[in-house]
């Protein structure tokens, strides 16, 4: 008998703009100890129909079908019954860990509640139950996390609550909704070990609901591809992945960018110095202590980053968050005044230059966020939006001259010229993301910073992002420096790539360089925690495992973990030296660790 | 909440009525200099006294000294003695014993008003937020606006026709010790307004606290609803209020006047606002440091709730 079974499954939403069939007559099985994976991007219903099982639809959602657990009907069944379910049964873990706990309760009293409604266990045995499974799903200190709040625990810690309280009662499936897309690669690939771990051993069932045909590839036995509420494709992982018979299927297959693929490298004739950064530091002032008496010591985000850029380069920065990419190029733009260090940007010192001339230079130095809907004015029309620079650094031109700019840079973008007058909120995200380009586009810029600038969107919009800023790049000849916590998409665009850790680099050379020999025991850990869309490479590869999780900016020791014979001999502030290994890839100095 | 934490919070506490000595004395500076820019005085009337009479009285009360001469006085009294003077309108009675006399009537259906409006105000948003869009949403809702828009000079006129002229089942005035009878109008008259403001808070913080992505785990486990909206669901929804309620503290022990005069309830309320009009100066800002620092104490009370609502808030 399955674990569970699904029959002709509607999902239903009433809205004020009239129905939406969310979900549209979908059939799949799991069997007990087999991991399906469902496959598709956002909006394809794919975490509406396992919601619509459990019962957890928003109020004006209505599900039809049949549904059975372990051969019981469960589809619409009263709540008190699913009660019984869920968190028994039954095990959820869902993508954003950060919100997923509540906050004002301790990690034991949310974890000992499940067991209090579930079991009969005592108090002392509940808290027994789950210190043990703290331990299982290797959470450091597990004593401790009991009496922490959520706020106390790192992303990749969050979700390894969530997934031992998933598991308190030993369920038959545990459904895991995206569990890793917030997460780091580094943390991702353990979270993701774990899950299929626990899988192993307990016989558990898992549904795997992602976006990622990486993770597919690594976690599945069965794969399911969902789209407008329908399934086009499904079958056993490897042959879904080598003959994906569905045009839908090998698109998602072609957009999601590679690790492990070649790139032309583009040639380029004589390079131009356009930026040169040289020791740029950013401290924050930090508050530890606390009672009468609080010091501040400073925290250092960006702590000593020299790079170069050269006209028409493409310059990757990667790291894990809080590595300090964000902050680092918002202080090379002064968007974030450097502690210290020089901007030199076509022999100008950037750093030194008052107001007036800082505005001005801007015109030549542009930045793409992550966000696309919030960073443009909800209030302003995208064609607003788009001619404001055109205002500021150009105000002798006439409304006319103006809009025909606009357009031609709409045109330019894939933005349709129907659009002009619509508001931010009317648009995708991906569109979206196309105005926000359009505007740092405007004037013709020398440098375009994209700081996550495709992080937010579906792989199939990004691969086409990705594709309008190289033909961009083409046509213009602008420099890019391009953000992301994603080695696979820097990769993809970057002719460098510049790996930061803590606020320093560890690597620094030519994508192919780096990404095909990296040298740096960091940089080896961060490719080989990708997951490559290809199920048979995927499950053969090494993985280099780091010890621990990303450690604290505050702590001296963190930034000599690489380093670690300096710890021993005592030279706590001792900063480790960039060395050149092969010419123009440069690595910072390290024990062989890991 | 363990022994360090508790440290902690002792030691803001401690800082924060430190800053407060300071706030304090530049509220009693602030207004007395105010005070005295305001034309007229406490001893001018339609009938102007005779100037040797005049200037008498003022001797009496130190009026003819300059006034930082004044103030520096007032102040050494407060320090010294504890004594806020005597009110130039009432003879043989001090700010002392007015305030001794009035500000426990003030507090007491101050006090009631606020619990009541908190308390059913709470009550009556969370019904309507776990109810959305039913009857009880709606009612509330209603019940909420309505009470809303009746400020309570309109709803003490209201009360005492129902109540004492109509049904003749509450005395129309008075305070009489406080017996409840005497109680149950004006706590009523003064908290509706807040009732309504505050069940509008609680339902939408509610509704939104609602549809987030830790409620809806806490439903993945299992847990029966009123586990849900009990312990997990209610401390988030009430800190939006939490942050109306402090000042609402403050705002029903000041804004009684009405109360007072409907009532006849003798309270504080009365005593500031006729002290402003006749200029008694040391009635008014013995009153006005006495609110002063209850403001100070309700914000602090507010940022250790605060801190007891949500984890993440730490001193």
């Amino acid at each position: 008998m399955s674990v569970l079974n699904v029959q002709n499954l509607c999902v239903h939403f009433d809205t004020s703009d009239g129905v939406i069939e969310s979900v549209k007559d979908i059939s799949f099985k799991i069997e007990k100890g087999q991991c399906l994976g469902i496959v598709g991007e956002s909006g394809s219903g794919k975490s509406q129909s396992f919601l619509a099982a459990m019962g957890l639809l928003a109020k004006n959602g209505s599900a039809s079908g049949a549904v059975q657990l372990d051969g019981q009907e469960i589809l619409n069944s009263p709540i008190s019954s699913l009660n019984k379910l869920r968190g028994k049964d039954v095990g959820m873990i869902f993508q954003d860990p950060l919100t997923a706990l509540t906050p004002h309760l301790k990690i034991g009293q949310q974890m000992t509640e499940v067991l209090h409604v579930h079991t009969s266990h005592s108090r002392s045995d509940a808290r027994r139950h789950c210190l043990d499974w703290l331990q299982r799903v290797r959470i450091p200190d597990a004593e401790k996390r009991l009496n922490q709040y959520p706020h106390e625990l790192s992303g990749g810690m969050r979700q390894r609550v969530m997934i031992a309280m998933a598991m308190l009662c030993s369920p038959k499936l545990l459904i895991a909704d995206e569990p890793t897309t917030a997460l780091d690669v580094t943390v991702q690939a353990e979270v993701l070990d774990l899950i299929s771990e626990l899988q192993e051993e307990q016989g558990t069932a898992v549904a795997l609901i992602t976006h990622d045909m990486g993770v597919v590839a690594r976690m599945c036995d069965y794969v399911q591809v969902m789209r407008l509420g329908k399934f086009v494709e499904e079958g056993p992982v490897d042959s879904v992945f080598e003959n994906p018979s569905h045009e839908y299927t090998q698109q998602l297959l072609q957009a999601m960018p590679r690790i492990d693929a070649t790139h032309p490298i583009k040639v380029q004739s004589t390079p131009n110095l356009l930026l040169d950064a040289k020791d740029i530091k950013v401290h924050f002032p930090f508050k530890v202590g606390g009672h009468l008496f609080s010091r501040s010591v400073p925290l250092r985000a960006v702590d000593g980053v020299s790079f170069t850029l050269n006209e028409g380069e493409t310059l990757g920065i990667v790291g894990e968050s809080g590595c300090g990419k964000s902050t680092l190029a918002r202080a090379l733009i002064r968007l974030i005044e450097p502690t210290s260090g020089d901007v030199s940007w076509l022999g100008k010192n950037l750093t030194q230059l008052d107001k007036n001339a800082m505005t001005q230079a801007r015109r030549d130095l542009q930045i793409v966020f992550q966000d696309p809907f919030a960073s443009l004015d909800p209030r302003m029309t995208i064609s607003d939006s788009i001619a404001e620079p055109l205002r500021t650094f150009r105000p002798e031109l006439t409304s006319r001259e103006r809009r025909e700019l606009v357009q031609d840079m709409m045109n330019r973008v894939g933005l349709d010229a129907s659009m002009t007058n619509r508001y931010p909120h009317e648009l995708s995200g991906g569109q979206n993301q196309r105005v926000g380009i359009a505007r740092a586009m405007i004037n013709k810029p020398k440098l375009i910073i994209c700081d996550e600038a495709v992080s937010a969107l579906d792989v199939s919009i990004q691969a086409q992002i990705l594709e309008l800023l190289k033909k961009l790049q083409a046509e213009f000849g602008m420099s890019l420096l391009f953000i992301s916590h994603d080695l696979s998409v820097v990769k993809e665009i970057s002719d460098r790539v510049m790996v930061l850790y803590l606020g320093r680099i560890v690597e620094l050379g030519s994508s192919t360089d780096v990404c095909t020999n990296p040298a740096h025991p960091y940089t080896q850990a961060l490719i080989s925690a990708v997951p490559i869309p290809d199920p048979k490479l995927e499950r053969s590869r090494e993985r280099i495992r780091l010890t621990d999780e990303l450690s604290s900016p505050l702590d001296p020791k963190a930034f000599l973990r690489f380093l670690p014979s300096k710890i021993d001999s005592n030279e706590i502030d001792y900063v480790p030296k960039l060395s050149e290994v092969a010419p123009g890839h440069f690595v910072a100095e390290h024990d062989n660790v890991v | 909440m363990g022994p360090l934490l508790v440290l902690a919070m002792l030691s803001y506490t401690i800082r924060r009525l430190l800053v407060a000595i300071p706030t304090i004395l530049l509220l009693i500076v602030a207004c007395f200099f105010l005070m005295h820019v305001a034309p007229g005085g406490p001893f001018t009337s339609e009938r102007p006294l005779p100037e040797a009479v005049l200037a008498n009285i003022e001797a009496r009360y130190g009026l003819d000294q300059p006034l930082w001469k004044q103030l520096w006085d007032y102040l050494t009294n407060i320090v010294v003695h504890f004594d806020f003077g005597p009110s130039f309108k009432f003879k043989d009675r001090d700010v002392n014993d007015i305030i001794a006399h009035g500000f426990p009537i003030s507090l007491t259906y101050g006090f009631l008003a606020f619990l009541a409006a908190s308390i059913v105000g709470i009550a009556l948003g969370v019904a309507a937020a776990i109810r959305h869009n039913t009857w009880i949403d709606y009612f509330a809702v209603c019940l909420g606006v309505a009470a809303q828009a009746l400020p309570n000079f309109i709803m003490g006129p209201i009360l005492i026709l129902t109540f004492t002229l109509w049904l003749g089942l509450l005395p129309g005035g008075g305070w009489n010790g406080g017996q409840w009878q005497y109680l149950v109008m004006p706590v009523i008259a003064l908290s509706t307004s807040y009732m309504g403001s505050i069940a509008r808070i609680t339902r939408s913080s509610m509704l939104e606290i609602l549809h987030s992505n830790f409620i809806r785990t806490a439903r993945a486990k299992g847990l029966p609803e009123y586990l849900i909206i009990w312990r997990h669901a209610l401390k988030p929804t009430l800190l939006p209020v939490i942050s109306y309620l402090g000042p609402v503290f403050v705002y029903v022990l000041t804004g009684s006047v009405f109360v007072d005069i409907y009532f006849s309830t003798g309270g504080l309320g009365q005593s500031y606002v006729s002290s402003a009009l006749s200029r008694d100066y040391a009635v008014l800002l013995g009153v006005t440091i006495l609110y002063g620092a209850l403001t100070v104490i309700v914000n602090l009370l507010t940022d250790l709730a605060y801190a007891w609502f949500d984890p993440k808030i730490r001193y």
